[in-house]
């Protein structure tokens, strides 16, 4: 009997857990259910929930793959028998009956999508009981640039058709906008990392050279070891293929950049380290964590004259790592450091921190920006949680927007 | 059996564990140490961790209790259980780590960009993991029960929330070398006692009839019947009898039973005389699969021990808690190489429990009776050795089987929590990570509280039949076949894995019982592993259109060597 009571809870559960999934999966938000307001109030949430349920696919532009997905919820905005949608060349998708029009279409497209008008004309058809007599073409301008067309296909002419196809391509023209603006975001990023990249070194670089130089005729040795130090963190950070490396690879760097530090500090500044073994393989963004532990030796030996403390540690919580840097320097105003986050102002050397915080939240998504603690005099403890697994993060991939 | 020594071995291994988890990798290191601090973690530290992660209470206990039962047929469990590791090598391991995957539904996200495929693959890891927790639980109530007699779900209970308690704390900081030092503890635990036992049993004149078919009581021996069991006799028998046989109460009266079923009642005390055999028993109601699987395994040896095979030998690389220690692999080529030394480190420790089971047939036949079979390895040291000696090598053993039960769960639990974090609670945080390790927890926790005699590696062997059914051909296809698209995948998973998973639930629920549909259901690897595959091919080859974009590139980065790859992009 026990065995059968167990038996039946294997099975029940599975199905129990698929209905609760299916159950959230189609419930529509609240409020569109029923009873609510009056039938047209009611039509409007239904118009409203359908756009928005078509848009998500179109932010990523205008590709075979996000038409597809977009246009049965477009066609049921606009309630049509037949829609489909275009780029300059080709047909991507059709969605609905008579999908033999598909060449009349684009042969009749040329001109709207010359003059970014619509134009609305009637279907020449061989097959006696063509459910579609009559088209709409509704261009699709980005910057007043036109990308493609919407066409609308109906049994007979409709005013109301030609309205409705006009206003869903200007909605839908908006949400390829806001493609662009996300491309272009991109964009931006990439090439700020690129910026930080040429950035990284100025003054270190300088300093670096400077020490070396001080040691060339005292110690020779040391001089030459710090040489290949010096050329082992540039080889790093100039390195060119891929955007991501291993938290091993990150940590070997920073070694180099201290073992260069500490030649200038010498005893002023110690560093201890705390790494699990497990995250050492954890893919993250090319120079991330460096700016953080340049960010702490500068604190920590600002206006400071006496010795600094830097802690670094990596701790293996399941999916993810958890690195923390913490300084027992100077620390800083937590609003001047909200400005910077924010990128309303920029001291020196605060582009380091803003820069890996939108690189971590553009790669892993805003929950996985850095969180930082400090106050003036307090040093400061930074905290990064890297996932394990990022899909398209490996150590060849290049930072998209997907 | 006395637990002078045993009780404190066992609390002797939680407390070393939850320590060593908690502290063990506390130590600060200056910029000086950098390379010791930064160093990964080698091959064959990682492979003592794997190891001591996959040795689960089915090795430990399981597979000695099997021999002592039905004898050397069931050595294919160790070979088995090994064998999974070969397949891992030949076609899993390098791409797998390559592919950058922490976990199967990472994996399967990599592949395939999907986010159903990856939702569907957690399921299963939630399921796969789920079963195997299961007998996990179980053999640390035997194992209590056995040493203290103490109430059945008392192990199980202290199993469950010490690992509860350390995962959710913050994890095991230093999981690493927990693992590895129980892998270490296990096969100490299993090594010396063997090398007594065998020593004792020289000593004793080498007796050689271990798998005489039926076992022989060497010694007048009495055993008490815990629950009703019925007596299949192929010809008479005399016993000492004091309690109730088929209805009639007797005591202290020496009876010959003729052939044919005999019902011993519970509470029933059996004195058999020296040189008696070992009858069979068929064990009614409580432990219905004990007997169900062993009888299926009677009726068609061949088709049960190849499906065992396939089970155990495409199984273990759908294992959630094996395939998260790939990840500490820097690279491909390391993680071959840790397969490799897990194989020999596997290997070595599963020569151990057959020696428990052979011995077992000599010195405890009358476990078989009892149904406590699993029992063996805890029970010999005491009964061949005996004495001080005897009670220390218990407790040593006894302290092993501890570090089994709690390495192996607590590796589960955190990949099932991770998934339970991942794909099915709301967000990510923390405090859901502790909701996570509670449910994956309490789900086997319950069914173990209601499944009662569940013959520890018959039940692991389900779990690896879900998994070979499921992600093997996940796993083999999305590596190897460019054409495979994620309804497919989806597809595949769910036919393979979903069918495999029904038959495990009708045959814990005991239907239909007996028979040639039995047998299908008691061992599904051999009809479901070849579905799974095949619905996967043939999905895949009607949804053409939907392979994903990037797919060569993705292979690529599957096959090539790291520093290659590097170099081509480059």
């Amino acid at each position: 009997m026990t065995g059968f009571l167990a038996g039946l809870l294997v099975a029940v559960l599975p199905l129990l857990a698929a209905g609760f999934w299916l159950g959230r999966r189609t419930a529509r938000p609240e409020g569109l259910g029923g009873g609510l307001g009056t039938p047209v109030e009611y039509a409007t949430f239904e118009t409203l929930h359908t756009a928005s349920l078509a848009a998500p696919p179109l932010r990523a532009g205008l590709t075979e793959e996000t038409a597809r997905r977009s246009a049965r919820r477009l066609r049921t905005l606009l309630g049509t028998d037949a829609l489909c949608l275009t780029d300059h060349e080709s047909l991507l998708v059709w969605d609905g009956v008579g999908g033999h029009h598909r060449t009349e279409i684009m042969e009749r497209l040329a001109g709207p999508l010359e003059s970014g008008r619509g134009e609305a004309f009637r279907l020449h058809c061989e097959v006696p009981d063509c459910p579609v007599r009559w088209a709409v073409i509704a261009p699709l301008t980005v910057d007043d640039r036109v990308h493609g067309a919407l066409v609308a296909c109906a049994p007979r002419e409709s005013a109301v058709l030609v309205r409705a196809a006009g206003e869903v391509a200007r909605w839908v023209s908006v949400q390829l906008e806001l493609a662009d603006l996300d491309r272009s975001r991109t964009r931006l990023i990439e090439a700020e990392i690129r910026a930080l990249r040429a950035q990284i070194s100025p003054h270190f670089i300088f300093n670096s050279l400077a020490v070396i130089a001080s040691f060339v005729r005292t110690d020779p040795e040391r001089a030459r070891e710090l040489l290949l130090e010096f050329a082992d963190f540039t080889r790093y950070s100039f390195r060119r293929h891929g955007d991501f490396t291993t938290l091993a690879d990150e940590l070997h760097a920073i070694d180099h950049y201290l073992a260069l530090v500490r030649a200038r500090f010498g005893d002023r500044l110690t560093v201890t380290l705390q790494i699990a073994p497990e995250v050492l393989p954890v893919t993250l963004p090319f120079l991330c964590l460096q700016p953080l532990v340049e960010n702490a030796v500068k604190h920590g030996l600002e206006g400071k004259t006496g010795t600094c403390h830097i802690q670094i540690t990596a701790q293996d919580t399941g999916a993810e790592a958890l690195v923390v840097i913490e300084d027992d320097g100077a620390g800083m105003d937590p609003v001047l450091l909200r400005s910077i986050l924010a990128g309303e102002t920029s001291p020196s050397g605060g582009i380091g921190l803003s820069n890996v915080d939108d690189r971590l939240r553009q790669v892993y998504g805003d929950d996985h920006g850095l969180v930082i603690e400090t106050a003036p005099g307090a040093g400061m403890k930074i905290t990064a949680r890297l996932p394990k697994y990022q899909p398209g993060v490996h150590r060849t991939a290049r930072l998209t927007t997907d | 059996m006395n637990s002078g020594y045993a009780v404190p071995a066992v609390a002797l291994v939680v407390v070393a564990t939850v320590l060593v988890g908690a502290f063990g990798l506390r130590i600060s290191r200056t910029t000086s140490d950098f390379y010791v601090a930064s160093r990964t973690v080698g091959p064959r530290l990682n492979a003592a961790a794997i190891s001591g992660e996959y040795l689960s209470a089915a090795s430990f206990l399981g597979i000695a209790g099997l021999v002592l039962v039905q004898g050397p047929d069931m050595l294919w469990y160790p070979v088995g259980y090994t064998a999974g590791y070969l397949v891992l090598l030949l076609f899993v391991a390098a791409p797998l780590r390559r592919s950058g995957a922490y976990t199967l539904p990472d994996f399967a996200e990599a592949r395939l960009a999907s986010q159903a495929v990856r939702r569907l693959a957690g399921a299963f890891v939630v399921g796969v993991g789920w079963l195997y927790l299961l007998p996990q639980l179980q053999g640390a109530g035997l194992t209590l029960a056995v040493l203290t007699g103490a109430p059945d779900a008392l192990g199980g209970l202290i199993v469950a929330v010490v690992v509860v308690a350390t995962v959710a704390a913050g994890g095991m900081r230093s999981i690493t070398f927990v693992q590895a030092f129980q892998y270490w503890l296990k096969l100490t635990a299993l090594l010396v006692p063997a090398l007594f036992l065998v020593l004792a049993w020289q000593g004793a004149g080498a007796p050689t009839h271990a798998f005489d078919e039926p076992a022989t009581f060497r010694d007048r021996r009495t055993v008490d019947v815990q629950d009703t069991l019925a007596l299949k006799l192929d010809r008479p028998l005399t016993i000492t009898v004091t309690g109730t046989v088929d209805g009639r109460p007797r005591e202290d009266a020496r009876v010959t039973l003729p052939e044919g079923t005999h019902r011993i009642a519970a509470g029933t005390r059996l004195t058999f005389a020296e040189g008696t055999r070992v009858p069979a028993t068929d064990r009614g109601t409580n432990g219905g699969m004990s007997t169900s699987l062993a009888e299926s395994r009677e009726e068609r040896p061949l088709y049960a021990t190849y499906g065992l095979i396939l089970a155990t030998f495409l199984g273990t690389m759908g294992l959630p808690h094996v395939v998260v220690r790939f990840y500490t692999s820097p690279h491909g080529v390391a993680a071959r190489r840790t397969t490799v030394a897990v194989l020999a480190l596997i290997g070595l420790f599963y020569l151990l429990p057959p020696v428990y089971g052979a011995l077992g047939r000599l010195y405890t036949p009358e476990l078989t009776l009892t149904g406590d079979a699993d029992a063996a390895v805890l029970l010999l040291p005491d009964r061949v050795v005996g004495g001080v000696g005897g009670e220390l090598l218990g407790a040593l053993v006894a302290g092993g089987a501890f570090a089994a039960f709690l390495s192996t769960a607590s590796g589960l639990t955190m990949a099932v929590a991770g998934v339970l974090t991942q794909d099915v609670l709301p967000s990510r945080g923390v405090r859901h990570f502790r909701l996570g390790t509670v449910l994956a927890m309490a789900v086997p926790l319950a069914a173990s509280v209601l499944v009662g005699g569940l013959p520890v590696a018959d039940a692991v062997g389900l779990a690896f039949a879900v998994s070979a059914s499921s992600f093997c051909p996940l796993l083999v296809l999305g590596i190897w076949w460019r054409r495979l698209t994620p309804p497919g995948a989806a597809a595949g998973m769910l036919v393979g894995g979903g069918s495999a998973f029904c038959a495990v639930a009708a045959t814990m629920a005991d239907f239909p019982g007996t028979g040639n549909l039995h047998a299908l259901l008691a061992w599904p690897a051999l009809w479901s592993v070849p579905l799974g595959f095949l619905t996967m091919i043939l999905v895949s080859l009607a949804t053409a259109s939907r392979v994903p974009p990037g797919t060569a590139a993705i292979l690529a980065r599957f096959h090539l060597p790291e520093e290659l790859h590097a170099e081509v992009k480059a």
